[in-house]
């Protein structure tokens, strides 16, 4: 489903150095496979995810979605997977805030090509639990309520895979559980691959694959190496 | 969804800031519609009396463009007369011959066709005398035949018809000379009807009022052309008003060389005798219009007298008065407008920062970079051309108000549809033209967008 092969991305700093944040010789997710990771801050956890959405361009190596290699695409190729394969939700501000929470979701499906399935759209509200909040724009929606609207936008396209970032740090532990457990089953639901990246040992300790990134991630061997 | 549900959206966002833009533009483009409009009023009544049913007007010389405006729209400075005689050379032979003696007095050659009668046979010509007012509206002396042989309208078509009354005649047992005729918006603001007498005064609208009244006959339909704004009374009552008889001797025309005639009416009142009077203009509409430059050249080698062409003489006017004005004004709201535009550009660029978090989240969710560009420039594109349809629909309401004011002043009838000019369609690629300017630098910007450094957290 998912098959990183020998990523590298370093970030040119302002004095013209680079820093590299990741070099990953090999990372690999089956369909349908729940995984977590963890890291310490400022690992390249959230540079590997964008890597992987294809956010950000990887200074080379391979990342292969779907048996898609969308490393070898255009950018406007990477949009159209990314559209129409990957869901992602982040740890804050996941939602326009001039938008509905049904059209939030619905936004999901405005850039895939042509499905604006209203019906979907209203079923994952409801699912998420916020099926008598449709209309209401994130400001009138709580922090738990919005994260879990973006859990429904995510899922709007039946992606093949879903990228989550620290979903649940910025909302209460009891809504915290609500949340994970509802992108676990949404996944399992569909048979939806899922990366999640948390702080939270409490939360990785659910998963049966619990990936550190300083295992797999060589660029720091490299680093010192060459230091 | 699609983008431009978003691009609403977005502009729904920043309501007061879209709104305040956008009436901004409306009132670009109500401007642009109101001096469209006002240009098709002004335009249209010049056109519409282009075409005066004559060929040439014969007076004074002098300006050629004042005589043409004192006798076509009868505005202006009152100008020199030219004799009688003028107006008799148009004439042929049995015509000259029947006028001199129903008027009576001394004149030169009696008995001959007058000089330029060749060129009018088959048309006609119609002596004017300028100069009294009525309130603050032109007092015409003519002859009944301004109503019987001038014709009026686009291609001079329509016959003067009365909405009550009749043509006045040259002398009748119970008004003797003093018959008068009303153009339309004379008889509403002066609050005349037939059976109503008036006095005239002389030289200006305050100038002082002569003894005589005349008796009003007839009241014109509108027509929309200048002649709703005069009163017409008969010639011969006019040159019976105090002050309105020859005061000095006329070169061209010396006493010694003319002789008497007799008048044949003596149970009519008696009107002034020929080498008393004067004219302001003679209409002239000659039989084939080939003449008309061939009697113009003739008349304009004498001394005192010109003929002009009235056409060329509006013509003229139109481009180097009238046109360049309009022009002028349409050239100031087509900068309001641009200056909206900028005023849209600054707004929508002021809000990119707000946004970038909101196109990352869209691109996050697959937007390409082309279609958050398309997001940014339909906003442009909603603001300015619903500005426009707002401010098109606000230009000709106004319009519409002040169509009955125009209507009564230049009896052009102004609906919705017929003052839509076709400039007006430039205005559609004009706005997405300046719409599209103004949202592609913002666009850009959000063309340009990080999303990895704009994604939350
Ligand atoms: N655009 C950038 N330019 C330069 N350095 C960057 C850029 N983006 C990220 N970095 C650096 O890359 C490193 C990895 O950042 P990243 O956000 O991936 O870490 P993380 O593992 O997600 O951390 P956290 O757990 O705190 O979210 C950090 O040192 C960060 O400063
Ligand atoms: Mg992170």
């Amino acid at each position: 489903m998912l098959n990183v092969t020998n990523l590298k991305k370093a970030f040119k700093l302002p004095d013209g150095t680079s820093l590299p944040i990741l070099h990953i010789p090999e990372f690999h997710l089956d369909a349908a496979e729940q995984a977590v990771l963890v890291g310490q801050s400022g690992g390249g956890k959230t540079t590997f995810l964008h890597c992987i959405a294809g956010i950000t361009a990887p200074d080379s190596g391979k990342v292969e979605i779907d048996s898609i290699e969308t490393t070898r695409l255009s950018e406007a190729g990477r949009d159209r997977v990314r559209a129409a394969k990957l869901g992602y939700v982040f740890q804050t501000f996941n939602l326009l805030s001039g938008f509905t929470a049904l059209e939030n979701v619905r936004l999901g499906m405005t850039f895939a090509s042509g499905r604006h399935d209203l019906k979907r759209a209203t079923d994952l509200l409801n699912r998420v639990g916020l099926g008598e909040r449709l209309h209401h724009k994130p400001g009138a929606l709580s922090v738990g309520q919005q994260q879990r609207v973006a859990v429904a936008r995510a899922l709007a396209n039946r992606p093949k895979l879903l990228l989550t970032d620290e979903p649940t740090a910025n909302i209460d532990p009891a809504n915290q559980q609500t949340i994970i457990d509802l992108i676990r089953e949404c996944c399992q639901a569909e048979g939806i691959a899922l990366l999640m990246v948390t702080h939270s040992s409490e939360v990785a300790g659910q998963f049966d694959r619990v990936e550190s990134l300083s295992d797999f991630n060589q660029v720091l061997e490299t680093a010192s190496a060459e230091a | 969804m699609n983008l431009l549900h978003i691009a609403f959206r977005n502009m729904q966002q920043r309501g007061l800031a879209s709104a305040l833009t956008m009436f901004s533009m409306s009132l670009g483009v109500a401007l642009v519609v109101v001096v469209l409009s006002v240009s098709w009023v002004v335009t249209e009544s010049f056109e519409r009396n282009s075409n005066v049913g004559y060929h040439l007007i014969v007076g004074s010389k002098g300006g050629a463009l004042q005589l043409a405006l004192n006798t076509v729209y009868y505005l202006s400075q009152p100008i020199e007369v030219i004799p009688y005689e003028d107006y008799l050379e148009l004439l042929p032979k049995e015509q000259r011959a029947a006028e001199i003696r129903r008027i009576g007095g001394r004149v030169a050659e009696p008995d001959r066709a007058g000089e330029y009668a060749g060129f009018t046979e088959g048309g006609f010509a119609i002596p004017l005398c300028l100069g009294d007012y009525l309130g603050p509206f032109r007092v015409v002396g003519t002859k009944p035949a301004f109503f019987e042989e001038l014709r009026w309208g686009r291609s001079s078509e329509n016959e003067y018809s009365f909405s009550s009354g009749r043509n006045f005649v040259d002398y009748s047992e119970e008004n003797g000379f003093f018959e008068a005729v009303l153009g339309s918006l004379v008889a509403k603001e002066m609050g005349k009807k037939v059976g109503d007498t008036f006095k005239t005064t002389h030289g200006d609208p305050e100038g002082e009022g002569h003894g005589i009244a005349f008796k009003v006959v007839g009241i014109l339909d509108s027509t929309g052309t200048p002649n709703d704004r005069a009163a017409f009374i008969n010639i011969e009552g006019f040159y019976l008003l105090e002050g309105h008889e020859r005061a000095y001797e006329d070169q061209a025309h010396p006493d010694e060389l003319k002789e008497y005639v007799e008048r044949d009416r003596a149970d009519e009142a008696e009107p002034l005798p020929l080498e008393k009077r004067d004219l302001t203009a003679v209409l002239v509409k000659v039989g084939q219009p080939l003449f008309a430059i061939a009697l113009q050249k003739r008349i304009n080698k004498q001394l005192q007298t010109q003929a002009i062409s009235p056409i060329k003489q509006i013509t003229d006017m139109l481009g180097t008065f009238v046109r360049p004005v309009q022009l002028a004004f349409l050239g100031t709201t087509i900068v309001v407008c641009i200056v909206s535009a900028i005023s849209i550009l600054v707004s929508i660029y002021n809000s990119m920062n707000e946004r970038k978090h909101d196109i990352a989240v869209m691109r996050a969710l697959g937007a390409r970079r082309d279609a958050v560009l398309m997001v940014v420039l339909l906003e442009s594109l909603l603001i300015a051309i619903g500005g426009g349809l707002l401010g098109w629909l606000g230009g000709h309401a106004l319009t519409l108000l002040a169509g009955p004011a125009v209507e009564a002043r230049t009896g052009i009838q102004i609906g919705f549809l017929n003052t839509i000019t076709q400039l007006e369609w430039y205005l559609v690629p004009g706005l997405i033209v300046l719409a599209t300017l103004a949202g592609i630098i913002p666009a850009f910007v959000a063309y340009r967008t990080n999303v990895s450094q704009n994604l939350g957290s």
